[in-house]
């Protein structure tokens, strides 16, 4: 009996971590036999050509950029906003106070919401504000979006930190802002794992976009213009009748996992990097 | 009396310097009581501690020794739940006066911590935190500085050509004496020791406790150990403490020969711990 728990938890196991290796490897198995023979170096170089979406010339530069300048400016608005927030709950308020309470459970709350609402609250605001759908709207609600992931990544893994730092940080008469800084560098990997995860999310998701960045088939050369993305691109493409079409959407997912991979992987090396110095 | 000391660092090359003799270096503690939450973790300490010596706190575990040790720097500012009734006098200044700034009670009194935790940067950066936040901004000075106080612990030979690689590559005894060395560079008044030598090898428990001997002579140092033959082989004062009270005080010998108290006998003879 003892023997026969161990094997069936370990076929569990095993066949848990079969489904999800499995299931990894039919994405992207699917998209690179259906996208790759699309894939052309006209595809990445170049915005869609008159009649792109029934079969002519053209690629998905416009998307490209327009998904690139959206994460970017959101990133730094979230990171503006979310490493003050952690730092302050975990490092300057005291460790069991009501006020760090209140703001982990609204972060709860926030990282809960489903991407549409911030869709539609960004359009909301975005109306009420007097912007069109444009660069900066996608930048604003793609913030908002990633703002909540990003904080609790990052706050799962200063939560965790030893408090010998912090005290003997202290002890040696930091201020406590001297202090957050050294521990800043303690929790770079984890802002790295954080930025990663929020970037993932962010640049993959549609519903946000949809209505505050617009779309275009221009790459926007300024704040006030629309912007496409890559998940509407793929969108609209799949939407096509033409079949040649429909390849290229598969194509530009393989654009966008790509340069998922590319921040994920250069994220994993700039931290092997910096801890370095450090463990 | 801060730039003082470093112009005399500047001036005598990699020597150790000498402590200004400014003040009586003495601590005085005054009816302290410390509660956290609603629980008397210290009863009415009264005490008084002599400069340029050694001075252990022994009792068992629990009796509020670190507690104590964390009044004397403020450290209780951290946690909000800890009250503290009393007056510390450091130098003839309540430290727990309204306008007392606690950095530079902080900086007067440097912590050895009971496991080394070094900062997560190099050797030398380690030992050169405490000048640069302490507006220190000269590179040769810091320099100096750096070189003077690894050699006094005693390291500098041992990771002479390494100081730029990071710190936590060191041993454990190596990483306690380079939290000493880092203590040091900020040039306190006092060194307070919290089970400093608990983590470490009995080799660098020895090393730990003759660096104490030494530095004796310039500063006034009080270790809170739970080890009694630690503290009779380096002490120059006891205070035994048991349930928050100090239950007796006096010169190590007398202390050791001689306790006065029905429970020190008792606790030296190793009825309870």
């Amino acid at each position: 009996m003892k023997y026969l728990e161990e094997k069936i938890f370990k076929i569990v196991m095993i066949g848990a971590a079969a489904i999800i290796l499995g299931v990894l490897i039919y994405i992207l198995g699917t998209i690179f036999y259906k996208g790759f023979p699309s894939l052309t170096w006209e595809m990445i170089t170049s915005i869609p050509g008159g009649g792109f979406y029934l079969g002519s010339e053209g690629g998905v530069l416009n998307a490209i950029t327009g998904s690139v300048f959206i994460i970017t400016g959101a990133l730094i608005i979230s990171l503006l906003i979310s490493v003050p927030l952690v730092m302050y709950i975990n490092f300057y308020l005291p460790h069991k106070s009501i006020l760090s309470g209140i703001i982990r459970f609204s972060l709860d709350i926030l990282f809960g919401v489903p991407s549409i609402v911030y869709g539609a609250f960004g359009f909301a605001l975005m109306v009420y504000m007097g912007i069109r759908a444009s660069l900066l709207g996608g930048i604003i609600t793609v913030g908002m979006l990633i703002m909540p992931i990003m904080m609790r990544s990052l706050d799962e893994i200063a939560r965790l930190q030893p408090r010998d730092l912090p005290d003997a940080l202290l002890s040696l008469g930091s201020t406590k802002y001297e202090m957050t800084k050294v521990l800043l560098r303690q929790l770079m990997p984890g802002l790295m794992t954080a930025i990663l995860l929020a970037v993932g999310r962010g640049i993959g998701d549609a519903a946000t976009v949809l209505f505050t960045a617009g779309y275009t088939d221009n790459i926007p050369t300024s704040l006030n213009q629309p912007a496409a993305t890559l998940p509407l691109s793929i969108f609209f493409q799949l939407g096509s009748p033409v079949e040649e079409v429909q390849n290229r959407a598969y194509a530009s997912a393989i654009i966008l996992t790509v340069i998922i991979l590319i921040l994920s992987f250069s994220a994993r090396y700039f931290s092997s990097k910096f801890q370095k110095n450090k463990s | 009396m801060e730039s003082m000391t470093v112009n005399r660092v500047r001036e005598t090359d990699r020597t150790f310097p000498l402590k200004k003799v400014v003040y009586n270096n003495t601590i005085r503690v005054e009816n302290l009581d410390v509660f956290i939450d609603d629980q008397q973790i210290l009863k009415d300490i009264n005490l008084s501690i002599p400069e340029k010596s050694i001075t252990c706190i022994i009792g068992p575990s629990g009796c509020g020794k670190t507690t104590f040790l964390k009044t004397l720097n403020r450290m209780h500012d951290e946690t909000p739940e800890v009250r503290v009734k009393g007056k510390v006098y450091v130098d003839d200044l309540n430290i727990y006066d309204k306008n007392v700034n606690v950095i530079d009670t902080r900086k007067k009194m440097g912590l050895l911590a009971q496991r080394p935790c070094p900062l997560p940067m190099s050797i030398f950066d380690n030992v050169a935190y405490g000048p640069r936040i302490h507006g220190i901004k000269r590179r040769k000075a810091i320099n100096q500085t750096v070189i003077q106080y690894l050699q006094y612990v005693g390291l500098w030979d041992e990771v002479r050509g390494r100081v730029r690689s990071s710190a936590s590559r060191l041993s454990i005894g190596q990483q306690q004496r380079l939290c000493l060395a880092r203590g040091l560079a900020i040039e306190p008044e006092y060194i307070l020791g919290d089970e400093a030598t608990s983590a470490l090898d009995p080799l660098s428990t020895k090393k730990i406790e003759e660096l104490f001997v030494k530095l004796k002579e310039k500063y006034t140092i009080i270790l809170v150990t739970h080890t009694l033959r630690q503290a009779r082989r380096i002490a120059d004062y006891i205070v035994f403490m048991y349930m928050g009270k100090v239950i007796e005080s006096g010169p190590t010998e007398e202390f050791f020969n001689s306790p006065k108290k029905q429970l020190t006998r008792e606790y030296l003879s190793g009825s309870f711990s």
